[in-house]
């Protein structure tokens, strides 16, 4: 087996679908007689419900229904835990409060659902919700993270004591000792608030359901097919084979698109089935500010103990999570958060207390990143202020402390969100650092540039950190390969596809096995109709969980082609190759057959069935790692800051990225600029606030600052390639690292461009506004801005 | 709702007669009674660009337009340039430059960048960045796409001279 096309940079597949505007996307669905669902949301964060009057709205002409949580009966229940409490970290507190259809009883955040309306159109939708009388009697907020924590703050859940949702230590070593034994203990608080996960296509669900067949097809904007195909079943009362969910091009995710289970999944479906009419529902940019699950909102009193000489010899940290309302999803984003805590240095010592806050806001769940960039945020300040404060080099303090990669499988001795231990399978964290520094040229504007622009009185700065990115977990995913009459292969696999580049470069994966062009593979994600077993897309687990799946079933396809052929041919197996759609003899290539034409012989007709044998060249094959591929990676920029308007002007941006096998370097190079994107508005541009209320109070594309174009600069993205060691093809997640290390990194150079006002950042997002304050908190420590 | 209003709108070079509520939108009207579902909705304020057509040669928002507003105009959307078999330059580049990811901003670059490309046809950096900093794109980050649009200057620059 050749590899011809693994690693090369091809051009999409599925592009010239997308580009004519002929993708198929959730609100694309038509469907005869469709109704169209609307939600009534909360205004207030936390409120009693008096009473609610629908009357009005169901005698609008155009509504077919309205509903309350009261009209739900048995059917109104909690939403199922995504994630269970991890049972292996001893003394762990974890109480499930999960989401509910709609609001009883009381609303615990602003854009809970109290009432759905179902009508003949979006429009008369919407104008019944304006029908709806809620009477709300406002109870005091819980909103604010620590205060939530106070003996008197009202409580989120009344039938607990306090608003903690989860609480557990994890130790590595001994910190105490390590601190005792320092030269130097640095300890700071570090403020990390919520952003918003941004898909340019908000959230939607069709849900169809078939009376006479008594099948229900759904079609949703999420990234889990399976697992929401197999809860819905659950919860409607219907067999899993019943059911049929298709994601199918869906519109940018970033995580709050696995969405299973909120009320719209849930109602959208019940309604289809109860109202037996198709329904449709589509989030509105608004509704996906206030009811799309958000994240990174955190607290955290921190500490690292150092050597004179930059050894790191322990890290410690208490911090506070906000899960918002509900904590559906578990402990995900916080365990994440503590295996990036100590990133990929070898830190022999780590203390980590967590505390989970129920606040009166949106629930959050995992947001491209999914608290890594707050473990790499803390750590990296960390080393910096250390750094500064031993008078070393940034880079240099980073290279001592390096995990060597002699010492992989690296155990990091803490739980991870898999609930296992947190091990590294590979890496060279020094060979991404060099490079970074190299292709910035880190030395020559330090002891050059910087200097020089500096004296004409430019406040320019650089940055550099490292990072790690633990990807590709478990459990597993499938694929199944089947050779067709034509000649031609068709691949079907449960992940479903945002924008990643599924279909061109999981081909890329077949064709080298199978010795066809790449655009000769037909791929099928996310639709349980054609592939059932599996999880989703997330933790940057596609290229690595679901591609080594449909590479062993390549493989396996691949034998049975040689088998087969080398009966048909006459000849021993190992004297085979397959080219260009055709098996043929190695040294006589015109005795060959098509993979067309030995697919036909694989389908045997009477008479011809062999005893034993399975018909089809066909395989469905499985992977499941034992743990996660870890990737890392080192980002550096240059910027130059104005100190009269705190604009940031990013003149070079480079990032290193080591990701193990590249399948298609193109798409990952395509990986790294959105997730750099992302990165630079959690930075400095995009923050949720909300007032002490729980309003949120900038619900709008024009009031939360995605970044544009004008904001974005060019980057250079540059490689390493250690391959994992844990699966066939060495491959390691891409998706979420260009987002991670952005805000240290962003901290850092902003500190350096600002030297002169020797500023400290501690807080993120920053934006011009806070580096204002924070500059004329300071005083104006010099005047020599010209 | 009576008070229904008949419009006459051409788009894509076909001529449509529809009878519409005066407070349809005008992306509305294209995806759903035209069935013309390339022209996508991100968030119906007028900011991501998403659903950007071309309205008697500029390019608007077409969520921030009543149908009713469109009558007696000319409107081409994103299945008006290329076919999959034939694609516009443009859609080539964008191919070719790995501009798309998620694809759903792509069809609002697309009807921004067409007039501009007539309008600017060898375009800086910057000038291209510009150009585009009223589309919001999450997956990419930019860079592929203004590299794209390079790449279909050059494209129709060569083209033109041919």
């Amino acid at each position: 087996m050749t590899k011809k096309y693994l690693g090369q940079r091809m051009t999409r597949t599925e592009d010239p679908r997308l580009l004519t505007g002929q993708g198929l996307y959730v609100d694309d669905v038509e469907i005869h007689g469709m109704l169209y669902a609307a939600f009534l949301r909360s205004d207030y964060a936390h409120a009693r419900i008096k009473s609610i009057d629908v009357s009005a709205a169901r005698s609008r002409p155009g509504v077919v229904a309205v509903y309350t949580a009261e009209d739900l009966g048995d059917f109104w229940q909690h939403g199922p835990p995504l994630v269970p409490a991890p049972h292996s970290i001893e003394g762990v507190i974890f109480h499930s409060r999960t989401q509910v259809p709609l609001a009883k009883g009381k609303v615990r955040y602003v854009g809970e659902a109290v009432a759905v309306v179902y009508a003949e159109s979006r429009y008369i939708a919407e104008d019944a919700l304006e029908d709806i009388v809620v009477d709300y009697e406002p109870l005091e907020v819980a909103a604010d993270l620590e205060k939530a924590l106070e003996p008197d703050a009202p409580l989120v859940h009344e039938d607990l004591e306090s608003n903690v949702a989860s609480h557990l230590v994890q130790d590595k070593g001994d910190y105490a000792a390590a601190r005792e034994k320092a030269d130097l203990v640095i300890k700071r608080r570090f403020l990390i608030d919520r952003g918003a996960a941004g898909a340019m296509e908000n959230r939607g669900v069709v849900a169809h359901w078939d009376e006479k067949s008594q099948y229900l097809t759904v079609w949703d904007t999420t990234q889990a097919p399976i697992p929401v195909r197999n809860g819905l079943a659950n919860i409607l009362g219907l067999s899993e084979s019943q059911v049929r969910v298709i994601a199918p091009f869906v519109g940018g995710a970033f995580g709050p698109k696995i969405m299973m289970f909120l009320a719209e999944e849930v109602l959208v479906t019940w309604g289809a089935i109860k109202l037996n009419r198709p329904v449709k529902w589509i989030e509105d940019r608004r509704e996906n500010f206030f009811a799309t699950t958000q994240e990174r909102g955190q607290i955290h009193d921190a500490e690292i103990a150092v050597t004179r000489d930059g050894r790191i010899l322990g890290v410690s940290h208490t911090f506070l999570h906000d899960t918002g309302a509900y904590n559906p999803y578990g402990l995900t984003i916080p365990l994440n958060t503590q295996s990036h805590s100590m990133s990929g240095y070898d830190v022999a010592n780590y203390h980590s207390e967590l505390t989970v806050v129920f606040t009166n806001k949106m629930i959050t769940t995992p947001v491209r990143g999914a608290g890594r960039p707050q473990g790499i945020y803390l750590m990296e300040r960390l080393v910096d202020l250390a750094a500064k404060e031993l008078g070393m080099d940034r880079v240099e303090i980073r290279k001592r402390n390096f995990i060597p990669p002699d010492a992989f499988p690296y155990n990091h001795q803490i739980i991870d969100q898999a609930f296992a231990p947190l091990h590294f399978d590979s890496g060279n964290y020094l060979a991404t650092l060099e490079k970074a520094t190299d292709m910035i040229g880190y030395e020559q504007f330090v002891k050059e540039e910087q200097p020089r622009l500096r004296a004409e009185g430019r406040h320019v700065g650089i940055g550099i950190v490292s990072f790690v990115e633990t990807t590709g977990v478990g459990p597993y995913e499938g694929g199944r390969v089947t050779v067709e009459a034509s000649g031609k292969i068709s691949v079907a696999t449960g992940v479903g596809t945002q924008g990643q580049g599924h279909f061109t470069s999981f081909a890329q994966v077949v064709a080298d096995q199978l010795g066809v062009s790449p655009r000769d593979v037909r791929l099928v994600t996310g639709d349980t109709l054609e592939f059932h077993w599996g999880t989703g897309t997330f933790a940057s687990r596609g290229s690595v969980v679901a591609a080594n799946a449909i590479h062993a079933a390549a493989v396996n396809v691949r034998a049975k082609v040689l088998k087969l052929a080398s009966k048909v041919l006459e000849t021993p197996e190992e004297q085979l190759e397959l080219v260009d759609g055709l098996v043929r003899v190695a040294d006589t290539p015109q005795k060959s057959i098509g993979l067309g034409e030995l697919a036909v012989l694989a389908n045997p007709l009477r008479g011809a069935v062999e005893p034993g044998t399975e018909p089809g060249l066909e395989s469905t094959d499985y992977y499941g790692p034992q743990y996660g591929a870890t990737a890392n990676g080192s980002h550096a920029m240059i910027i130059e800051v104005d100190p009269e308007t705190m604009m940031v002007d990013i003149k070079r941006y480079v990032a290193v990225e080591d990701c193990g096998t590249m399948l298609n370097p193109l798409i990952v190079d395509g990986q790294v600029h959105g997730g750099v994107a992302l990165g630079i508005g959690n930075s400095y541009y995009e923050q949720l606030i909300y007032d002490e209320n729980g309003q949120l109070l900038n619900a709008s594309l024009a009031d939360y600052l995605i970044p544009t174009a004008s904001e974005i600069p060019r980057m250079e993205v540059g490689h390493e390639e250690t391959k994992s060691p844990l699966n066939e093809l060495g491959s390691k997640g891409a998706g979420e690292a260009g987002c991670i290390p952005t805000p240290a990194l962003f901290a850092q150079a902003l500190e350096d461009a600002l030297a002169d006002y020797g500023i400290e950042i501690t807080e993120t997002p920053m934006s011009p506004n806070k580096l204002f304050e924070l500059l004329h908190g300071k005083k104006f420590a010099t005047n020599s801005t010209n | 709702m009576n008070n229904l209003s008949t419009i006459t709108v051409t788009v894509n070079g076909a001529r449509y007669e529809r009878t519409v509520e005066p407070r349809l939108l005008l992306s509305d009207f294209l995806r759903h009674e035209l069935g013309l579902t390339g022209t996508h909705v991100g968030c119906e304020h007028g900011v991501c660009g998403a659903c950007t057509i071309i309205f008697d040669g500029q390019p608007v928002r077409s969520c921030l337009m009543l149908a009713v507003q469109a009558n007696g105009h000319e409107i081409t959307t994103v299945e008006g340039l290329g076919t999959m078999d034939d694609l516009h330059p443009l859609q080539e580049a964008f191919r070719e430059a790995h501009a798309v990811q998620c694809a759903f901003c792509t069809p609002g670059f697309l009807m921004t960048l067409v007039p501009f490309l007539e309008e600017n046809p060898d375009p800086t950096e910057a000038e291209i960045r510009e150009a585009i900093s009223g589309n919001l794109c999450r997956c990419t980050g930019y860079q592929h796409i203004v590299d794209a649009v390079k790449l279909a200057a050059k494209k129709m620059s060569v083209g033109g001279e041919s």
